[in-house]
């Protein structure tokens, strides 16, 4: 048989809305004492009523848009019922019937090639998040459990797709793209190891020549994109394989396991819930009117796909720099912020998905966290403009800068790296090259250029690196004839 | 008269004329109280301290000659399913036995804003279910009139308190008939205001989508005093509505000559308590009396009211109801070894025989494979109870019937047998589902001395209209008003 990977995801995105989705507490809950960002409302305390945030309807809207859903002029909420500690009232309010957005789609591209895949987008809506269970050492081993409920009552969106997904890696991108997009709305930050975007995704094998579907599994707890990539893909083997023995696969969820690498059965199907889903009566129907999504539609900012667009067309980018700075928004934003002070974008690029991308991913930094600022880095590229350091030494002022967080030229002041512009001592230390190095002004007489590279390494290597080279390059040529 | 026999008008107007103050007032009641509760047990907490307090500082703005709240010194009796800050909420059940709210309900912020004082928290059956008060985890309370009987439910202790001149005025909720039906049992005046005519913010829920706050008092006049406060809407509640709220006391003092009174037949069954129906025409007439045109009526798919409301209430009821699992408040089991003999043992330990029941039938209801077959149906039979309301209501103004099919029955008599119990509902339980407004009042007596309730039931959001009605009638009964409980003797004493 030949077999196909058929992925479909689940997304919560957790919305920036400042308060949180049916109360007026605050949304920025992680850091803070447990139980301390909390109201009767989303303690459900007997009597609590919720009131719906409208800024979480238009944030929702915002996204249901940009996936390109239609939206449901009535949509409404329902109560999932489940007992839990984690769910103060024992429901979740959340959506069934009537979803806010439903039948879109999201184009993505597949790098390298850029092949584009259209993934359909069964439904977007509105739900709240709950509380967090603290297990004093591991689930297994504690004799007792708390409940933190800060985080009960964030706003969710669910994003649910089709299971048009064909492998591990697009659905990597998929959500990578996805991402990109929420954060272009500034509806969500996209951080997946705050779980602020979490994912748990459908996937079976299916025989493509019969179209026959394989038994799903669903896989929960992965927590990065990369776990993402890595648990389909140790599922999709895993499958596979007791295919091929011919043992059927079970419906049932299962953990992705970090630590081991491996997914482990958490629950079958038999045990699986009724949530006795009914419409929620302390809210009334959300009435969408024509004109509201018209008036969001108008007023979305500009999406990844057409950034990528003008990255290319304005700043004379290739497809590829351009891919990289809008999968993260706020790399988008750094780049054109510096671009607005600095004109060769080429160099630009260079640094920022060079020294910038690195240090940021070695030290586990966000974007927006960078100690470097664009105007900082501008200033660093511009001391390299005026001759002041090499491109070489701008490395070591770049990796100063982001430890310290200070300016590239007072790095350069303090240090005294600055380039050696007095031609007389460079003359000097040109000379002393020359006599050291017999063999190599010999082999460069005989037309051998690396042996001049040679030479003016050495001069760098005497100055620390403080020499411009094209200065240095020209001395010794100048100096050898003589 | 003694102080405790006033009228809440009566009250507020002598506070406001200096004639009394606020502590004498207080104190009599307080004394009263002490007097006959042991006999009615219509509170479950009193609030005597803090009530004291607050009677000194009115007086001392009396004294001071500052501007009085509109209810200033009224004190008042609250159903103990309404949150109150820093007094128990036990809502009767063993579940919540020491909860203390953080937070007030919104009527019980708007009451307070108004200068009442809240003298206690009264009984009822277990979170409101049930029709005689005999399912509060703390026992029952009995009818004044008649300390054999039961003062009706599940609001039964706000109408006894009220009925036995214990509060001047009391706060109760109604679901299915839980205000009218213990005030009629108890003589009171009980009115459940137009679903969403008044916040449900704190008040504990049963059944979401029919649950309302409303007054029982002593006459009409003091039910349009209250509902002039408690009513607007409220920016905690999403089902309130944002509609302007009447001078209530001002719209009773109106004629109601060429009112169009409807009178369903479907409520006039064959068998029904011949006293009950002979009290109720006599009220009719004296209606007719006073110039309304009362023509009979077809409200054709009452007798599906009953199946439908207890499934759309018991559906509600078990995921409200949910939320009680020994996690984060209220009673936790001591004896358990996991999470799941947790839940178990808790909700089996916590909850009363009723309540269990109910929460049982309503997951039954929601379950999947029947959701369609019970939920899903007995909400379209909502629609079509509602649309006949609103047939009937394109032609009259209000609708008149009995409050319930007989005057208060004795303790323990359908405790056995749920589904007579729940009868007792049948003609206030359709107002629910269609969300109207609806007021008993007395309107006679059985020969064994019991009071007997007229309901009148009114158009969306007109309120206005059945107290108009109400009051007329009650200015124009000539029959001899009773009070409970006047001379106490011994031998009556129980439990």
């Amino acid at each position: 048989m030949k077999e196909e990977v058929v992925i479909g995801l689940e997304v919560h995105i957790q919305f920036m809305t400042k308060a949180k989705i049916f109360c007026q507490c605050s949304t920025d809950y992680l850091g803070k004492g447990p139980n301390t960002n909390v109201c009767p409302i989303c303690l459900g305390l007997p009597g609590s009523l919720p009131v719906l945030n409208k800024k979480v309807l238009e944030y929702a809207l915002r996204t249901a848009l940009a996936l390109n859903c239609e939206i449901n002029q009535v949509s409404r909420f329902h109560r999932k019922n489940y007992f839990y500690p984690d769910l103060p009232k024992a429901y979740q309010i959340s959506q069934y019937d009537w979803p806010l957005g439903f039948r879109g789609h999201l184009e993505i591209s597949i790098p390298p090639s850029g092949v584009r895949r259209r993934i359909g987008i069964t439904r977007v809506h509105i739900e709240e998040d709950a509380g967090k269970l603290i297990h004093e050492g591991d689930i297994a081993s504690s004799t007792y459990s708390l409940v933190d409920y800060n985080r009960s009552g964030i706003p969710l969106a669910e994003i649910v797709t089709e299971p048009e997904l064909r492998s591990p890696e697009e659905a990597r991108i998929f959500l990578m793209q996805l991402r990109s997009i929420v954060q272009h709305l500034e509806v969500c930050d996209g951080n997946m190891e705050e779980g602020s975007l979490r994912c748990d995704a459908n996937i079976s094998i299916r025989d493509s020549q019969t179209g026959v579907l394989g038994t799903k599994t669903e896989i929960k707890n992965m927590n990065s994109f990369r776990a993402v990539k890595k648990a389909l893909e140790f599922e999709v083997e895993r499958q596979k394989k007791l295919l091929a023995k011919g043992i059927k696969i079970v419906q049932e969820t299962r953990h992705w396991d970090e630590s081991k690498n491996i997914t482990v059965s958490m629950r079958g199907k038999e045990e699986a819930q009724d949530y006795r889903y009914f419409p929620e009566p302390d809210l009334l129907p959300l009435k969408i009117s024509p004109e509201m999504i018209e008036k969001i539609r108008r007023t979305l900012p500009e999406l990844p796909e057409s950034r990528k667009e003008r990255f290319i067309k304005v700043y004379n980018l290739p497809e590829d720099d351009a891919e990289v700075l809008i999968s993260n928004k706020a790399l988008g934003d750094y780049f054109e912020k510096a671009s607005a002070f600095y004109a060769d974008k080429k160099i630009l690029i260079n640094w920022v998905r060079g020294e910038l991308l690195y240090n940021l991913k070695e030290k586990k930094i966000e974007v927006e966290q960078s100690p470097i600022s664009p105007e900082k880095l501008v200033g660093l590229l511009k001391l390299i403009d005026e001759g002041v350091i090499s491109g070489k030494i701008a490395k070591t002022v770049f990796e100063k800068m982001f430890e310290s967080g200070k300016e590239a030229r007072e790095i350069v002041q303090e240090d005294k790296i600055t380039q050696i512009t007095d031609q007389n001592e460079l003359i000097k230390i040109v000379d002393r090259v020359i006599e050291e190095n017999p063999q190599s002004v010999e082999d460069f007489n005989q037309g051998k250029e690396k042996a001049l590279h040679y030479l003016v390494g050495q001069v760098m290597r005497y100055t620390q690196g403080r020499a411009k080279p094209d200065f240095v390059s020209q001395a010794i040529k100048e100096r050898i004839k003589n | 008269m003694t102080l405790h026999q006033l009228s809440a008008s009566e009250v507020v107007n002598l506070v406001k004329e200096k004639k009394v103050s606020v502590s004498e007032i207080i104190q009599d009641l307080y004394d009263r109280i002490a007097k006959v509760d042991p006999l009615v047990k219509a509170f479950l907490i009193l609030n005597q301290e803090e009530a004291l307090k607050q009677a000194k500082e009115i007086d001392t703005k009396v004294k001071k000659e500052e501007e009085l709240p509109p209810l200033a010194g009224l004190a008042i009796a609250v159903k103990d399913i309404i949150a109150t800050k820093g007094i128990e909420t036990t809502c009767g059940s063993r579940m919540l036995k020491g909860f203390y709210p953080p937070y007030n309900a919104t009527v019980i912020d708007k009451l307070k804003e108004a200068g009442a004082i809240i003298i206690g928290k009264t009984n009822l059956d277990e979170f409101a279910m049930g029709s005689s008060t005999e399912n509060s985890a703390f026992g029952p309370t009995y009818n004044p009139w008649d300390l054999e009987r039961v003062p009706g439910g599940s609001s039964g202790g706000s109408a006894a308190a009220v009925a036995a001149d214990e509060a001047f005025i009391a706060l109760g909720t109604d679901t299915g008939g839980s205000i009218r039906q213990p005030a009629s049992f108890c003589g009171v005046v009980g009115l459940k205001p137009t679903y969403g005519r008044v916040s449900r913010y704190g008040l504990i829920a049963y059944a979401s989508s029919l649950d309302q706050i409303g007054p029982i008092t002593k006459n009409v006049s003091d039910s349009a005093l209250l509902m002039r406060i408690i009513s607007g809407p409220d920016n905690r509640d999403s089902t309130s509505v944002d509609l302007p709220v009447p001078d209530y006391l001002k719209s009773c003092q109106e004629e109601i000559k060429n009112i169009k009174i409807g009178v369903p037949r479907e409520y006039f069954v064959e068998g029904m308590n011949f006293e009950v129906k002979d009290v109720v025409y006599q009220a009719l007439k004296l209606l007719e009396e006073l110039g309304a045109k009362i023509e009979e009526v077809s409200l054709p798919h009452t007798e599906y009211s009953l199946p439908t409301f207890y499934l759309i209430a018991t559906a509600e009821a078990s995921s409200n109801l949910a939320r009680y699992d020994g996690i984060q408040y209220g009673y936790r089991t001591e004896n358990y070894k996991d999470l799941s003999s947790m839940y178990q043992r808790t909700r089996s330990e916590g909850f009363g025989p009723e309540v269990k029941r109910r929460i049982m039938l309503g997951t039954y209801a929601l379950s999947s494979g029947y959701y369609d077959a019970y939920y899903l149906k007995a909400q379209k039979v909502r629609t079509l109870i509602k649309e006949d309301f609103t047939r009937v209501f394109s032609k009259y103004d209000i609708l008149v019937t009995p409050t319930s099919p007989t005057p208060a029955f004795k303790l323990k008599e359908k405790m056995a047998d749920p589904l007579t119990m729940y009868l007792s509902d049948i003609y206030t339980i359709p107002v629910n589902l269609a969300g109207l407004p609806a007021l008993s009042l007395n309107c006679g007596y059985s020969k064994g001395g019991l009071p007997i309730g007229l309901q009148l039931i009114g158009k969306p959001f007109e309120e206005e209209t059945i107290l108009r009605v109400a009051f007329n009638y009650e200015q124009n009964n000539k029959v001899e008003k009773r009070k409970p409980l006047q001379n106490l003797s011994p031998q009556k004493m129980v439990g």
